[in-house]
């Protein structure tokens, strides 16, 4: 395969670590808390779920816990915005933003305020939990919003790299995290640039846009097909809200076609985002990879996703349709 | 810049009579907007901006500030109002209220103006004061933090997370003041969705409570006090309020909740407002 070499990446068909991205979350929170008095975090009722615990055991005096009240969450998080902290908050994604959706729009993004949002346990990945709990529509309802800046996360380097731009840049961010261990598969040394596309290997046939958990089944997936012959890029769209309308172009005259892959419902993430930005520049084919508009199941969260086709084998069998259709 | 300071009684009476005359003219000009529930929270931001609350008009953004959070974001002419009499900007600005390019937004908002938040969705104004509120207590800062809240806004459960939350943290910088006077826009509230007795359920999730008289200004002025020096917990003042204070047509009226007076309707409101502060003037 032909790996871009500056993206660093480790040997994805050797032995690879795994972690799930919201203990990145949670370990950057803590580390930035070490380095910044201002910075406060709060959650509800779900600090060890989504690791804030690592914060506020180490700075309990800087740690609120509001119970099981996502509304509650972001608005008093807005005051503290507006007193000049930094804030960092976390629950379920199915409830923050599933729950509290009108809160983050008027407080947090009208209001300008310097939150910073962990959405954790999204997607079909978070398996056993059921429909209720896979939030698919989180992307789609955090993109729309004006100040909003929504980071997907590969793997735990992703995120933890994620949460420190998140923490340097003023403004409203959500980051979506997952509950299941994820391989580690980029390096200290992968670039992440806020709203940077990173193309991970050069391809000719087709390119796959991917983002959060779907992109290293979708640099296996290239694998596959390579040795049918079929050359597919492999790019990492990490940064939703702002699609990165120069490289996504460059990719579209190259290959002729996208394929983009989420653990998100199919409208309103990252393909109707790369839609979007094709539109108005280079349209070609995309093929929109995901849940197909409808809820999810119990089960174990890789069942899950291979029953949508949200693994390697479902991927590389969309990619086989939809290559060399120039 | 210190503030402007009123100190008796009647001169607070007469402030409150000029802000609502202010409030009639902007709502006037704009010819949308809501009536009743500035006029009346009229006398209670009569002492809270020219009594009780510190701040410096001429640098908004002051750390040491009290902070005003309007939650009942509709209620906006009056908290223009008593800033502008307050010296943060010319009354004749506010005049502009609705209009486009206008910093007076329909709803108070941030990013137009130096106020506290950007509101007007119900039930979100005590949740942010509670975070102003950590924040200052965290910062070992002065200040103190008053939120406005409507009756209505007690039917959205997120204000009861809010309840809960400044009763867990004890934020005894925080004094809430609910403006009780049982209209809603689709009418009264005990109809809409009863409320009941306010003050006993804020005691029953942990806070210091008083009932008033929203338009008795020793009662306001006591009641502040009193909060004041409760310490461990928040505070809620349930203002008893006449909604269409001091405007005959609008008095106790709902159907006055959610529009402006006509340009007839704002002379007549005008008459009325100079007639009875011809009587407060009379007053010794």
């Amino acid at each position: 395969m032909n790996f871009v070499q500056e993206m660093h990446l480790k040997d994805i068909f050797g032995p690879l670590a795994s972690a799930a991205t919201r203990e990145a979350f949670g370990d950057a929170v803590a580390k930035i808390g070490e380095l910044d008095q201002n910075v406060v975090a709060l959650s509800a009722d779900v600090a060890g779920s989504v690791q804030l615990s690592k914060f506020a055991s180490k700075f309990p005096n800087r740690f609120f816990n509001v119970g099981v009240a996502e509304q509650n969450l972001a608005s008093v998080a807005a005051g503290l915005g507006y007193s000049g902290k930094t804030v960092f908050i976390g629950a379920f994604a199915a409830f923050c933003p599933g729950r509290n959706w009108e809160q983050i729009r008027t407080t947090i993004c009208y209001g300008e305020a310097n939150v910073k949002i962990e959405g954790s346990h999204a997607g079909l990945d978070v398996g056993e939990d059921g429909a209720t709990h896979q939030m698919l529509e989180d992307l789609a309802l955090m993109r729309c919003l004006p100040n909003m800046t929504v980071i997907c996360p590969c793997d735990y380097n992703e995120a933890y790299k994620a949460v420190f731009a998140a923490w340097k840049t003023p403004g409203p961010f959500y980051i979506r995290c997952t509950r299941g261990k994820l391989p580690i598969f980029t390096s200290e040394e992968t670039p992440f640039e806020l709203g940077k596309l990173n193309l991970l290997c050069d391809g000719s046939d087709l390119a796959i846009v991917a983002t959060g958990n779907m992109v290293f089944p979708s640099l296996v997936a290239s694998s596959i097909l390579e040795k049918e012959g079929i050359s597919v890029a492999v790019a990492n769209m990490h940064t939703i809200s702002h699609p990165d309308a120069a490289a996504l172009e460059k990719l579209a005259r190259h290959c002729g076609a996208i394929v983009t892959v989420e653990d998100h419902q199919v409208k309103g993430g990252l393909g109707s985002a790369v839609c979007e930005a094709l539109s108005c520049s280079y349209p070609v084919p995309v093929i929109r990879h995901g849940v197909q508009m409808s809820f999810g199941e119990s089960g174990p969260g890789q069942q899950v996703l291979s029953k949508h086709g949200l693994d390697a084998e479902g991927i590389a069998k969309v990619a086989r349709q939809h290559a060399n259709k120039r | 810049m210190p503030p402007l300071r009123l100190n008796s009684i009647k001169e607070l009476k007469l402030m409150a009579n000029t802000l609502r005359c202010d409030v009639i003219r902007m709502l006037a000009a704009a010819g949308s907007g809501h009536t009743a529930g500035p006029l009346g929270l009229a006398d209670i931001f009569s002492v809270l901006y020219f009594h009780e609350m510190h701040y410096d008009p001429s640098n908004p953004s002051d750390p040491m500030r009290d902070r005003l959070v309007l939650s009942n974001g509709h209620c906006a002419p009056i908290l223009y109002a008593a800033m502008a009499r307050a010296g943060f900007f010319r009354v004749e600005e506010t005049l502009s209220l609705r209009k486009l390019g206008s910093p007076f937004q329909g709803h108070p908002s941030r990013h137009w103006l130096p106020v506290e938040t950007s509101s007007g969705p119900l039930g979100e104004g005590l949740a942010i004061a509670c975070g102003i509120a950590l924040a200052g207590r965290l910062d070992s800062a002065g200040f103190r933090v008053y939120c406005i809240t409507s009756d209505g806004e007690h039917q959205e459960g997120a204000t009861w997370e809010a309840v809960m939350f400044a009763a867990k943290y004890g934020l005894d910088n925080l004094v809430a003041i609910c403006d009780r006077n049982y209209i809603q826009i689709d009418g009264n509230t005990e109809q809409v969705m009863p409320l009941g007795d306010l003050a006993e359920k804020y005691r029953a999730f942990g806070w210091n409570a008083i009932s008033i008289n929203g338009h008795d200004y020793q009662q306001i002025i006591s009641a502040l006090a009193k909060a004041k020096q409760t310490k461990g917990k928040p505070t809620m003042i349930v203002a008893y309020t006449t909604p269409g204070k001091g405007v005959s047509f609008a008095q106790n009226k709902h159907e006055w909740h959610g529009k402006a007076p006509k340009a007839e309707e704002a002379r007549q409101a005008l008459e009325e407002l100079a007639a009875e502060r011809k009587i407060i003037e009379a007053e010794l």
